[in-house]
């Protein structure tokens, strides 16, 4: 069985800058659940990444194990793709942007590939702040191993057997800002509204910019007492605030009403533009950003939106001082000393 | 107590074994190697073996120097001359040495009854006495007496002075204040041994012109410069003796040969990683993105990376990985060597799996074979391990210096760039990742951000079509594992050849083989030779690669017996001999050491000839027989 998409295009169908339709930004048929959240989170990257103008073979799309680590094949049919170990993403994404400091990274992973397989990798990704977009399609379960609970599993959650959690969950976001990441999101599957914005600054942040997508296993655990269904999400989240993301090439052209907006200028000149938030709440300030996702969880509440951004990150490259080339780039002129020096080495073996 | 004239002595000129024992973490190790270095310097061959604990401050270690003008670099057993500056192992030390042979001690407090023996010498020098005397700083007292023992084994042996005084100054090159102080503790040592003993013994050395241009350095540095040679931009490991000091050569030379002279930015990358799943994750990722990349480790993280290996070999992903083989796991035998790890690394991970190994036995062969490892692995696109030991990566070892042609290129493999994809379309073909074009079992690969719309495919472990489209279908995954077969047919092709070392004796045809690979090598030379001196023909395979050479399968065809040194308990590389071949496995005999020290040429003789002595007298009843006793 493949399931490959139709090759028809619409004549009519609207261009990006680079002339590609959104249609050169899809993947292969999903085959996953109808209605599962990790299709939209597809579809909130295909449209992030059209509306960016982002050249599709730029990107490397690298996930572990998983329902969520599939959908890789799912989106941007012209870029490359590693489907890797379960829970080894991040390892494979370091080696991949070590090799070549210009391509954009996307990782995919589950709540499982991170917080539980993969927690080690995820914590140590963090620190190296490797540039990269990493999503977590959370669903609070295993959804390819049919609906374990999960490590992300809200306490007191009830899944579609009728079992309770009664487990710590561990929130990644929170794991994140203690650890020092540069970006942090949190999103929902079901808001596009928000996603897509998010997605499109985390692409343009220099360095490790986290987006935790909470996305409803539709099949294992969208059930009612479950923290992490649809209806759940919908009724209990909070934005930080509503978002808008200007790219560094384009002019603001929408005008915000004085004191009713932030501005936040990444590093690349791209512009977040925050509207309707929360009092007092800055996303630059990373206590105060652990501090509301703790009071909402307290409160039964998800805090989603932005959380915190460092709009001068210093990335792995940066720390290590490695060439501006890429690695990859590199020829045996740079590469290989030659004969000459290695006879003064062997000198001093003697 | 001085040399006995009633007691027999050893007599010999540059064939010697000198042992010292010491404490480790009291700055011995550099003496030690300044000894070793100026038997080099007076142009004899001679192989230095640390024997440590792990740990780094307080236990006994020792360090071997086997001297042999025949140019035998194994370990020999016997000591001829024990320095005995450790008390805590004075009593094991006082029994390894040869009747007849000296032990060199600390004479400042009487020697205990209990040591005395009366079939050996007693070298008495009062190195506290002579440091308390000399210096006050406790440190100093400690470094020097080090320092002082050398100064006092010159005198015995016959070393020049000149050589240890040139050793000092290179030595502390930089750090001038050193120099006089070190030189002056050589004296002292050299001095008192003058005046006190009839210099030199009858064990002694000579000068002579046999090194050659050859170079002493251990086989991690080898392989540590070899990464750089061959290119390697991407380096990421977790720290395990006694692999760590391969990263650390890495590092140390492409600190110097790799910084761009404009910018003074790295042209490669060392990771530290969290551990060994995501070292050889990194690697994967680098080596699938079109940079040469390794790691280094030992058995635990070989462990750990498995699942990782099983990938790459079906993703057909390139990765380099060192393997120092080290004995066991966890505590106990983590710093004694073994070629332990055969079989796993052989056929890592899950799945129909299987690797490509390459076995040095020499620091140039660490260098040329890792070098040859990248291009093996981009021109096979599956994992490379190089079975390294930690006698070979940790020791210092004579070789041939190392070279390299300029004109070379590296052979990054089939990976097409844009242009080449533009010209497949032209020509109306279709770009398919896992199509076998070339009907060698090897596939174009393309790297990552190649081409806008060309070239892009999906890696993931089982289960793709050639155009790496996924598939759940049960002949699609055959076609392609066989075809992953047939690329391991390729590989022996392609992979380093064994090396035939056939026994002199011209008049008859030898029925008997041995079969040895990586640091069996020098001993099992001389084992060689020693059997023919007896009249015992034995011709030799060494190993150099695996999947195996068709003529590793002749030479045990043309053999009635064959005898496979491994350097481990069960017989690893019989048991791959066994698997891979169709080899009559009675016809192939274990011939073990696994001790965690280095295999001895006494040791394989012993076993040779009691294999073939109880088969002769007992008429050949042991046919059926596939082991062998154990080493020592
Ligand atoms: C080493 C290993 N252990 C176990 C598995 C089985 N496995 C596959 S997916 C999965 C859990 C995936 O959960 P998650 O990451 O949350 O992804 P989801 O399917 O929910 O999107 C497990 C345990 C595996 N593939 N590899
Ligand atoms: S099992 Fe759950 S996570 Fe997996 S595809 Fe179906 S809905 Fe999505
Ligand atoms: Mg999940």
């Amino acid at each position: 069985m493949t399931y490959l998409r139709p090759d028809f295009r619409h004549p009519d169908a609207p261009t990006n800058d680079l002339g590609y339709t959104s249609k050169d930004y899809e993947g292969a048929l999903s085959t996953l659940c109808a209605g599962c959240g990790h299709d939209s989170i597809s579809a909130a990257l295909i449209q992030a990444c059209f509306e960016m103008s982002i050249e599709p073979h730029q990107v490397a799309k690298i996930s572990g194990i998983g329902c969520s680590s599939k959908t890789p094949t799912y989106f941007l049919g012209n870029s490359h793709g590693f489907n890797s170990v379960h829970g080894r993403m991040p390892s494979v994404t370091t080696g991949a942007n070590l090799a070549n400091r210009d391509l954009k990274y996307v990782g995919v992973s589950g709540d499982g590939d991170s917080a539980s397989i993969g927690l080690g990798q995820f914590a140590h990704v963090v620190r190296r702040n490797l540039n990269m977009l990493y999503i977590v399609e959370n669903n609070g379960c295993y959804g390819l191993t049919k609906g374990q609970m999960s490590a992300t599993t809200d306490i007191d959650s009830v899944n579609k057997s009728g079992m309770v959690n009664e487990h710590q969950p561990i929130d990644l976001v929170n794991l994140a800002l203690e650890l020092g990441a540069t970006f942090v999101a949190r999103s929902f599957s079901g808001d596009k509204e928000q996603l897509v914005p998010l997605m499109k600054a985390a692409m343009s942040h220099r360095g490790f910019a986290f987006i935790d997508v909470v996305s409803p296993c539709v099949t294992f655990n969208n059930n009612a007492g479950s923290k992490k269904s649809y209806d759940f999400v919908r009724e209990h989240n909070e934005a930080t605030s509503a978002l808008d993301f200007v790219p560094m090439k384009d002019e603001i052209t929408t005008t915000y009403e004085q004191g009713s907006s932030q501005e936040v200028t990444l590093h690349d000149g791209s512009v977040i533009h925050l509207t309707k938030a929360i009092k007092g709440f800055d996303p630059c300030d990373r206590r105060a950003a652990i501090k509301a996702i703790k009071d909402h969880n307290e409160r039964g509440e998800i805090l989603t939106g932005l959380l915190y951004v460092d709009t001068d990150p210093t990335d792995l490259h940066d720390m290590y001082g490695t060439s501006c080339k890429p690695l990859n780039s590199l020829k045996e002129d740079v590469l290989c000393p030659g004969n000459a020096t290695l006879q003064s080495i062997n000198e001093s073996f003697r | 107590m001085s040399s006995n004239s009633k007691i027999p002595s050893l007599k010999a000129i540059n064939e010697l074994v000198i042992k010292f024992a010491n404490v480790n973490g009291t700055g011995s190790a550099s003496a030690n190697n300044m000894f070793a270095k100026a038997i080099f310097r007076m142009g004899i061959p001679v192989t230095p073996k640390n024997i440590f604990p792990s740990n780094i401050q307080g236990l006994p270690t020792w360090y071997e120097v086997r001297i042999s003008e025949k140019g035998y670099q194994g370990r020999r057993d016997g000591i001829d001359l024990m320095v005995a500056v450790n008390p805590q192992s004075m009593a094991k030390d006082v029994q390894a040495v040869r009747p007849g042979g000296y032990f060199f001690y600390d004479s400042t407090r009487p020697l205990d009854i209990r040591y005395v023996r009366d079939d050996i010498h007693y070298i008495g020098v009062p190195l506290t006495d002579i440091c308390r005397q000399e210096y006050t700083d406790p440190r100093q007292r400690q470094l020097f007496k080090n320092v002082i023992y050398i100064g006092a084994l010159a005198a015995l042996l016959n070393i020049e002075f000149t050589v240890l005084s040139d050793l000092v100054g290179d030595q502390f090159k930089g750090k001038q204040k050193l120099i006089a102080p070190n030189i002056h503790a050589l004296e002292l040592g050299y001095q008192y041994a003058n005046k006190h003993f009839s210099c030199p013994l009858d064990i002694r050395v000579e000068r002579r012109d046999l090194v050659q241009d050859q170079i002493l350095t251990t086989g991690n540095n080898a392989t540590g410069l070899g990464a750089v040679y061959a290119g390697a931009t991407v380096a990421a490991w977790y720290p395990i003796t006694p692999s760590t000091s391969v990263v650390e050569a890495f590092d140390k030379y492409a600190s110097r040969l790799r910084i761009d002279a404009g910018t003074g930015q790295k042209n490669y990358a060392i990771v530290q990683a969290e551990d060994e799943l995501s070292a050889i994750g990194m690697v994967i990722g680098a080596a699938w993105n079109g940079a040469r990349s390794f790691t280094a480790t030992s058995g635990p993280g070989i462990s750990l990376m498995s699942e990782f290996l099983g990938l790459a070999y079906f993703a057909e992903v390139p990765a380099v990985l060192i393997n120092v083989q080290r004995a066991g796991p966890s505590t106990g035998m983590p710093t004694r060597t073994q070629q332990p790890d055969v079989l796993s690394c052989a056929y890592a991970s899950h799945g129909d799996t299987k690797q490509v190994l390459l076995f040095p036995s020499t620091p140039k062969e660490c260098f040329d074979l890792t070098a040859q490892a990248f291009d093996l692995t981009e021109r096979l696109q599956t994992p490379v391990i190089l079975m390294s030991d930690l006698d070979l990566g940790m020791n210092d070892h004579m070789c041939e210096p190392f070279t390299w042609d300029d004109a070379r290129e590296y052979d990054r493999g089939k990976v097409l760039n844009a242009e080449q994809l533009d010209a497949l379309t032209e020509k109306g073909e279709r770009f398919g990742r896992y199509n076998d074009v070339d009907s060698d079992g090897i596939c174009y690969r393309t790297y990552p951000g190649t081409h806008p719309t060309k070239g892009a495919f999906f890696t993931r472990g089982t289960s793709r079509d050639p155009y790496a489209v996924y598939s759940e279908d049960g002949d699609v995954y055959v076609d392609n594992v066989d075809r992953l077969n047939r690329k391991f047919n390729t590989a022996k092709q392609i992979l380093p050849k064994p090396m035939l070392v056939l026994a002199k004796n011209a008049n008859k045809k030898s029925d008997i083989g041995l079969i040895y690979y990586g640091t069996s090598d020098a001993s099992a030379n001389e084992a060689l030779d020693n059997l023919a001196a007896k009249g015992v023909f034995i011709d030799g395979m060494r190993l150099l690669a695996f999947p195996f050479h068709q003529t590793v399968e002749q030479f045990i065809n043309d053999h009635e017996q064959v005898f496979v040194i491994d350097q481990n308990r069960d017989g690893q590389m019989r048991t791959l001999l066994v698997n891979e071949l169709d080899a009559l496995p009675s016809k192939l005999i274990k011939l073990l050491s696994y001790d965690g020290m280095p295999i001895t040429a006494m040791n394989i003789c012993r076993q040779i000839e009691q294999r073939l002595f109880t088969e002769n007298t007992s008429k050949k009843a042991a046919n059926s027989a596939s082991s062998s006793k154990g080493g020592k």
